[in-house]
């Protein structure tokens, strides 16, 4: 079973405008790697060049913050439900 | 003190029939000192309906002017307002609204040399700003002095709300822990915004406002509301303090403002 990731607005001209997508992945690092093969240039947007997930993006495993769990090596499971988050500033 | 009149009882009458609120919380309402941040999108709704709920002072600090493309979202400006400061825009706009409001207007941008000063004249602070720098401005502010903060931001169809109540739980430090480069921050005016989503946001953080005043409810201190406006869900989301953070954090390294102009840029 695959697992629900949520694309923000920002980040959807990687997946041609889609809202949800569904990755298959044991981790948030695996994860992360699979939306990157699909949608070339997004993990640029997420990680930063060491590969770990940019401070002004937060990624929440239903609703947790990876950052509270194993970050980048929480592991996930089918019917999970990924929200990628960046920080906006718009007033 | 504020003291009721009959026009009083009268305008504010629907608050004042709900338990929650009475003669109590309006009288709490009508003596609050609220602080907007901005006149936009966000700051527009916030301070009309505030204003109408009959918050005593609203300080506004806004340097920008009311231009024609504001006006598909900035409902406290008309056309007969293009060119002038926003905040005196609105603050006419209140005057006509509610005589019960005064308003005072800030026509500088915020900044690490002024904020402090206008931060201790006011209760509680309401981040509706467009940038940044100045959103980080405000939460290090609140927090080193001790005000509650309601920061609310929209992008396109994207709007996020968080309160920060110093001492009690995170700060918008905790939930964004650094910026993005200013090459990869799109403003309004770039990258375009759905003109009724300030006002949601701004009503939710002008919801938060109230019932930060009357002490009823539960705040979204610790949690970050996210809409997404085009599937219209709204989700809460758990924000923990980050015990390493450097202005609320256990050992904190920000004790006085910093430049976050620079601090904006530095991080990359």
């Amino acid at each position: 079973m695959a697992i629900k990731v949520r694309i923000p607005t920002p980040m959807r001209s990687f997946t041609g405008g889609a809202a949800e997508v569904h990755i298959e992945a044991a981790t948030i690092r695996e994860l992360i790697d699979k939306l990157e093969g699909k949608y070339p240039g997004m993990k640029e947007r997420i990680c930063d060049s060491d590969g770990s997930v940019r401070l002004y993006v937060n990624i929440y495993l239903n609703d947790e913050d990876i950052r509270a769990m194993d970050d980048i090596d929480t592991p996930v499971k089918g019917g999970d439900s990924i929200h990628i988050i960046p920080a906006i500033a718009g007033g | 003190m504020f003291e009721f009149n009959e026009d009083h009882i009268k305008r504010y009458s629907r608050h004042i029939l709900l338990p929650e609120v009475g003669r109590v919380g309006q009288k709490k309402i009508n003596n609050a000192k609220v602080l907007l941040v901005g006149a936009g999108g966000i700051g527009a709704p916030v301070a009309y309906y505030l204003a109408a709920a009959g918050v005593g002072t609203i300080g506004i600090i806004d340097a920008d002017v009311v231009e024609l493309s504001n006006l598909q979202r900035q409902i406290i400006h008309s056309m007969d307002d293009l060119g002038k400061h926003k905040a005196i825009s609105a603050k006419e706009t209140i005057e006509k609204l509610n005589t019960d409001v005064t308003v005072i207007t800030h026509l500088v941008r915020a900044s690490s040399s002024n904020i402090m000063d206008i931060i201790a004249n006011y209760d509680i602070v309401v981040d509706g700003s467009d940038n940044f720098p100045t959103r980080y401005l405000i939460n290090d502010a609140c927090v080193l002095s001790n005000k509650p903060l309601s920061s609310g931001a929209v992008f396109r169809f994207n709007g996020q709300v968080i309160t920060v109540i110093p001492n009690e739980g995170p700060c918008y430090r905790c939930l964004y822990r650094e910026p993005p480069p200013p090459d990869m921050t799109a403003s309004c005016q770039e990258a375009g915004v759905l003109g009724v989503l300030p006002g949601t946001i701004g009503l939710l953080q002008a919801t938060e406002v109230l019932k930060l005043i009357i002490g009823h409810g539960d705040p979204l201190c610790g949690q970050m509301l996210n809409y997404e406006a085009l599937e219209m869900d709204f989700r809460k989301i758990k924000v923990k303090r980050n015990p390493n953070c450097p202005v609320c954090g256990d050992n904190p390294t920000i004790t006085e403002l910093i430049d976050y102009e620079e601090f904006c840029r530095v991080n990359f």
